[in-house]
């Protein structure tokens, strides 16, 4: 913009620019502090002491830090008659959703092998089946579940609700990896074919090394379906197999007498975080994933 | 000696489309066969259902003496180059040629050798590290290539494989393909929809359409006799001009009477032709119609026709004339005087020609 012969007019249109520019961004940024301030809320407010929070000011910063409401959401906490914090809670989320991610990974990607790229006579008919399956609401799987859980007798455990979880992804993530190896020419399974590979050899040495975007996505998706569920987790556990979630909605909804909202806000914050760290982690390949079936295509 | 291939009434059916019927075709080993055709005729399932990718309806495949017919691809002892290539995208190179020998447990030392061999013998050494993405078109079917040759099969496959390759890196290819197949002496299957790489490459040429096989037979044979007015039409560049005439019996030849736009039909003798019907189609190649004093013989016989369009072609010149209601082009030498909309002398040489039936389109002599 050094340009010596620079018109008037011209000038006042490249202001108008950067006026509009600028706008743009105050515009983003209050949308950004509207979205943020919930969260502002709840770290300031987790770190506040009771007195502070009783007569001080909601969105003030708390005039002395003090960890204490999160040691005791993590370990003191009642839930009810137990007062263990959510720590137990917070473990059994991990026992149900580290198993129940992979596992509904693993299968989605098998699914999608075969039906992207092994069509067999029916392939379509069950891939719309399974399609299907994501739209069922959870209400309506509820009580046959409950039968199905009892009958297998693993009802009210830990492998119940992995097992719980693991059927209501399938659909997902045959979904998503179905999509992306659509993308993957037929002749690479020929290939391997005429190379004398087999149905799983082609499938772990070509297909899986290709997938990791598409793995990160049905990761996030998964994790994030199965760590914040709270319909399933209440349903189908009993006393010392709930997941965090549940133990979140004991601590804040089944203390009597006095509100204690820093611990509520720790408790809620520790039970959010693991999800948090999942997208901050992978998040970038998640883009990626969810885009790169459009765009070969 | 056995054919290397031997496919015997094979039928492939899709539901109730037939895709391929009645094909019959034997090749003895070091054959260079080539299926051509073009679009949607059957070829490519057809290779696939020689290398089993594809099961068949009806009929027997045989490979080296074996029947095949019901054995899986990786058990057929045969080597498949792709159009798209299908390198393994997440493998190096290496990787890629000796993925077949790792799947089949050959040993390392083994595998190390044939890789150095195969290497070495298509120059893409300095790319053993690569990544398929990181190659150009030219050096990822030399890989492709890699990866059947490292195999050593009875057979070797090709579909299409240069269709993606740009005009001069295809031209170079098809040479090393052919130079290939003259080292290796291997038996080959090469599906093209490319008349000039049939004509080229193959020691035996299928020319197919609709899933019908419509001519089996050396390249010239295809070219200097062709069995119908499609095998006239799609084989050569520029096609065999197809021109509707009279024919009479005259002595002990036959008269052949071709309209022209303006004044008397031309009138050419053809002392080996018998029994020809009233109705016939010429088919003379355009080299067949060439500028007069430089064919001679008592098959050639000169005429006058007022040219249409004049094309240049560096080495040639092709000049368009109408005959009998069809464009017809004469391949001239590049000196020729003949200029559009001017009347030239045009010598047509009757030694190589064809007449087909106008109705069915099969060929007459």
């Amino acid at each position: 913009m050094t340009d010596a012969t620079f018109s008037p007019a011209r000038r006042q249109s490249a202001l108008g620019k950067t006026a509009l520019r600028w706008g743009l961004y105050i515009i983003l940024a209050l949308f950004a502090v509207y979205y943020l301030l919930p969260l502002f809320v709840m770290v300031t407010t987790s770190l506040k002491s009771l007195e502070e929070i009783r007569t001080g000011d909601l969105v003030a910063l708390p005039r002395e830090i003090t960890f204490d409401a999160w040691r005791t959401a993590w370990s003191e906490a009642c839930t009810g008659i137990q007062c263990e914090g959510v720590r137990p809670y917070f473990w059994n989320s991990v026992l149900i959703a580290v198993p129940g991610v992979v596992i509904s990974t693993l299968l989605g990607a098998v699914n999608g092998y075969v039906i992207a790229q092994w069509r067999f006579k029916g392939a379509n008919i069950i891939f719309a089946l399974m399609l299907f399956g994501c739209f069922i609401p959870f209400q309506v799987v509820l009580l046959p579940m409950a039968r199905l859980l009892g009958m297998m007798g693993i009802a009210g455990t830990i492998p119940g609700l992995i097992f719980v979880h693991v059927i209501y992804g399938i659909g997902f993530t045959t979904l998503f990896f179905r999509n992306y190896y659509v993308t993957i020419p037929q002749e690479l399974v020929k290939a391997a074919k005429v190379d004398g590979a087999t149905f799983l050899r082609i499938f772990w040495s070509i297909f899986l090394p290709l997938s990791l975007p598409i793995i990160v996505v049905s990761i996030i998706w998964q994790f994030t379906q199965i760590w914040n569920d709270f319909l399933f987790g209440v349903s189908f556990s009993q006393a010392g197999t709930q997941p965090v979630t549940v133990a979140l909605n004991n601590i804040v909804n089944s203390t009597t007498g006095v509100k204690e909202y820093n611990v509520d806000m720790a408790a809620a914050i520790i039970a959010a975080l693991p999800t948090l760290l999942v997208y901050v982690v992978a998040g970038k390949y998640f883009i990626r994933g969810l885009t790169a079936g459009s765009v070969k295509g | 000696m056995a054919p290397i291939l031997d496919i015997r009434n094979l039928y492939k059916n899709y539901g109730s489309v037939e895709i391929l019927k009645d094909i019959n075709v034997a090749i003895e080993p070091g054959d260079f066969l080539v299926l051509v055709g073009p679009s949607g005729c059957g070829k490519s399932t057809l290779l696939n259902c020689i290398a089993g990718l594809e099961p068949i309806s009806g009929g027997s495949i045989a490979i080296g003496g074996d029947d095949m017919t019901n054995v899986s691809p990786k058990d057929r002892d045969i080597a498949m180059v792709f159009q798209s290539y299908a390198l393994y995208p997440t493998m190096s190179v290496a990787k890629n040629i000796t993925f077949g020998m790792k799947v089949r447990g050959v040993d390392q030392a083994t595998q190390d050798r044939k890789l150095a061999d195969v290497a070495r013998q298509l120059q893409i050494e300095p790319l053993l590290n690569r990544r398929p993405g990181q190659l150009s078109g030219g050096q990822r079917q030399r890989v492709a290539m890699g990866r059947a040759l490292v195999r050593d099969p009875k057979l070797f496959l090709f579909d299409e494989p240069l269709s993606n390759l740009d005009a001069k890196l295809r031209v170079e290819m098809r040479t090393e393909i052919k130079s290939l197949h003259q080292n290796l002496g291997a038996s080959m299957v090469y599906v093209t929809h490319d008349q000039i790489e049939a004509m080229t490459l193959a020691t035996k040429i299928v020319v197919m359409k609709a899933g019908v096989i419509q001519q089996i037979g050396s390249p010239s044979e295809i070219y200097n006799r062709p069995a119908n007015l499609f095998v006239a039409d799609f084989m050569g560049s520029p096609a065999m001009n197809l021109i509707p005439a009279k024919a009479r019996t005259n002595g002990g030849g036959t008269t052949i009477e071709i309209a022209r736009r303006e004044g008397e039909p031309i009138v050419l003798n053809d002392p080996r032709a018998k029994d020809l019907p009233a109705d016939v189609i010429v088919g003379l190649r355009p080299e067949d119609i060439a500028e007069p004093g430089f064919r001679h013989g008592e098959t050639v016989q000169q005429a006058d026709c007022r040219v249409d369009i004049v094309e240049p072609a560096g080495a040639d010149t092709y000049v368009m004339t109408h005959l009998g209601g069809k464009p017809v082009t004469a391949r001239m030498h590049s000196e020729t005087e003949a200029a559009a909309g001017n009347v030239h002398t045009f010598a047509f040489d009757l030694a190589k020609v064809s007449y087909f039936e106008p109705e069915t389109g099969h060929r007459l002599n």
